[in-house]
């Protein structure tokens, strides 16, 4: 008796306690957030209302769909390259490196720069690519330009670099496990059947990997979408992203129910991202 | 066997081809290095520069950055908010997070899909939207803003990171543990502390380290849920407002350093585990 008593306590406490730490600190604030997005702006604050005139603005103001379009264009290339580098990578290190421990190494070198500090790895960019920064003053001192180039900071392109520098780890971990999963002798197996290296490549690599191509691309999607501090020391007016607009709104431009709308399609669509992503991995699940 | 004895004769080519292919998967990857690392060698190289601008080529040796940065009260009392919010986030984080990878593990109930992807959902969801939808809710009830609202916020946006480590380790510990623990009549709570526990420690171990270090480096809920004080990444990030001072890299030079003891510390946990098992 007293012990079905401790296991009901048990159970209930385990069950408990993230329930209700879900309801509390995520349910309660997304619904107040949603409450939020419907309010509207009256001089000097917001007065509470239910009206869709936030998300009218969004969809029809020229200024907020080229934000979000940048920002898309901005995440989409941050992923492709993080993918484009991960990926050989990873095969390397699992297929081609003979020495366990020198994997190790490896991947844990690709790894370590997660526990440094994200803030500085974006700020170390700015000083790299700055107008006077590093990179511009190197390439003068060396005689290959003449004046300070002006197009590593502030671009499009210095926030690609940034963003994939920062969340490349998040890119080489899900693939690295993927690869790490095939079993060695489907390689052999391929080849028996007459596959050059590159056919086995395209046709049983590549495909097996895909849950891990596909989860490290919706990581670094839906981090580099969301990032505003790498915009804000690299990107320049030119590289602002919904982010940036989001922080704004709740800040110098004081419009809350206009930022908390930004920040519900956000949401959405995020949620939309990983719903597809699981979708994908699990129509292409093969038993190994 | 005899390797080479047993090769046929276009073998040469293959392994000639195999070569260069190995040669370019090589300089690639030292390629990705120097990407990786440079950047951070460019951070601690600079903060021993002896120029207040941040320009190649080095001008000399100095350790006033350094010396600079000790006397900056406003930096110290940062650091000491950032050591307080990231050490109460981590225990909160950590008193949730493991009875939900349980309840994940071990337990089947109804609506177990949607607990799982809420629970999931912080690590794909940027910090900012977690960020704000707690500030409308703190300030909708009323709640003002402090270092307390921010380690609320921490452990809601890190809650995901310590349920997959742990989730991740609970699936390794055979089943069958529990029910031997219960058939020999042990209570749920028993059976947690003298069965799972021992089982799940470094992974423990491992997840509080991470989300202390995600904590103390965390800036977009921190951005949105602070409020007089300042955490040591907002105060370099009002600095860095306004402009890049070599001071910065100096601060930078010191988190590397503590980062790499901390990386340093899991790999010894871990290698601890993989000794045991």
């Amino acid at each position: 008796m007293r012990h079905r008593l401790f296991d009901k306590t048990s159970r209930t406490l385990i069950m408990g306690i993230p329930i209700l730490w879900i309801v509390l600190f995520m349910l309660l604030p997304y619904g107040v957030l949603l409450t939020y997005s419907f309010w509207l702006k009256k001089y000097p604050l917001f007065v509470p209302a239910f009206q869709f005139g936030n998300y009218v603005t969004l969809f029809t103001d020229p200024q907020y769909m080229q934000v979000l379009l940048r920002t898309l264009k901005i995440a989409a290339l941050v992923s492709g390259a993080s993918l484009l580098l991960a990926y050989p990578f990873a095969y390397f290190i699992v297929f081609r490196l003979q020495s366990a421990r020198w994997r190790t190494v490896l991947f844990m070198a690709v790894i370590a720069p997660l526990w440094v500090s994200y803030l500085l790895r974006a700020y170390v960019w700015k000083t790299i690519l700055g107008t006077e920064g590093i990179l511009n003053t190197a390439l003068i001192g060396l005689g290959i330009v003449d004046a300070p180039v002006d197009a590593f900071l502030y671009s499009q392109f210095a926030m690609v670099i940034t963003l994939t520098y920062i969340f490349i780890p998040f890119m080489v971990m899900p693939i690295y496990a993927a690869l790490e999963k095939i079993p060695r002798n489907l390689d052999e197996a391929s080849a028996d059947l007459g596959m050059s290296a590159i056919q086995t490549f395209f046709r049983v690599t590549v495909p097996l990997s895909m849950p891990g191509i596909v989860a490290g691309f919706t990581m670094t999607f839906c981090l580099s979408f969301g990032d505003f501090i790498a915009p804000f020391l690299v990107g320049g007016p030119d590289g602002l992203m919904v982010a940036n607009v989001i922080t704004s709104q709740f800040g110098s431009a004081l419009n809350w129910p206009l930022g908390s709308a930004l920040a519900v399609v956000m949401l959405i669509l995020v949620l939309a991202i990983i719903s597809v992503s699981d979708w994908i991995e699990q129509s292409g699940q093969v038993e190994l | 066997m005899n390797a080479v004895a047993m090769t046929p004769p276009r073998a040469g080519k293959a392994r000639s081809t195999r070569w260069i292919a190995d040669g370019a998967f090589m300089t690639f990857v030292c390629a990705l290095m120097a990407f990786l690392y440079l950047p951070i060698a460019v951070l601690i190289v600079f903060s021993f520069n002896d120029s207040r601008t941040l320009t190649w080529p080095l001008s000399g040796f100095t350790l006033d950055w350094y010396v600079k940065l000790f006397s900056n009260t406003a930096l110290l009392e940062a650091l000491g908010n950032s050591l307080y919010v990231a050490s109460c986030a981590t225990v909160l984080t950590l008193m949730v997070g493991i009875p939900a990878a349980i309840a994940l593990d071990r337990h089947q109930f109804p609506g177990k899909a949607v607990f799982r992807r809420l629970l999931l959902l912080p690590i794909a969801l940027p910090g900012i939207v977690t960020g704000i939808s707690m500030l409308n809710m703190f300030r909708i009830f009323g709640f003002g803003l402090s270092l307390e609202t921010v380690i609320l916020g921490h452990a809601t946006a890190l809650l995901a990171v310590v349920v997959t480590q742990i989730f991740a380790r609970l699936q390794r510990v055979p089943k069958s543990y529990g029910e031997a623990s219960s058939d020999l009549g042990a209570n749920g709570l028993q059976t947690f502390w003298y069965v799972t526990l021992p089982n799940i420690k470094t992974a423990i171990i491992g997840a509080g380290l991470l989300s202390f270090v995600l904590s103390f480096d965390e800036i977009p809920v921190t951005f949105f849920l602070t409020g007089r004080d300042n955490t040591l990444p907002m105060y370099i990030y009002s600095t860095m407002r306004r402009g890049i001072t070599p001071e910065i890299n100096a601060i930078g030079t010191l988190i590397v350093l503590a980062s790499a003891l901390l990386i340093l510390a899991s790999v010894l946990v871990l290698r601890d585990r993989s000794q045991r098992s």
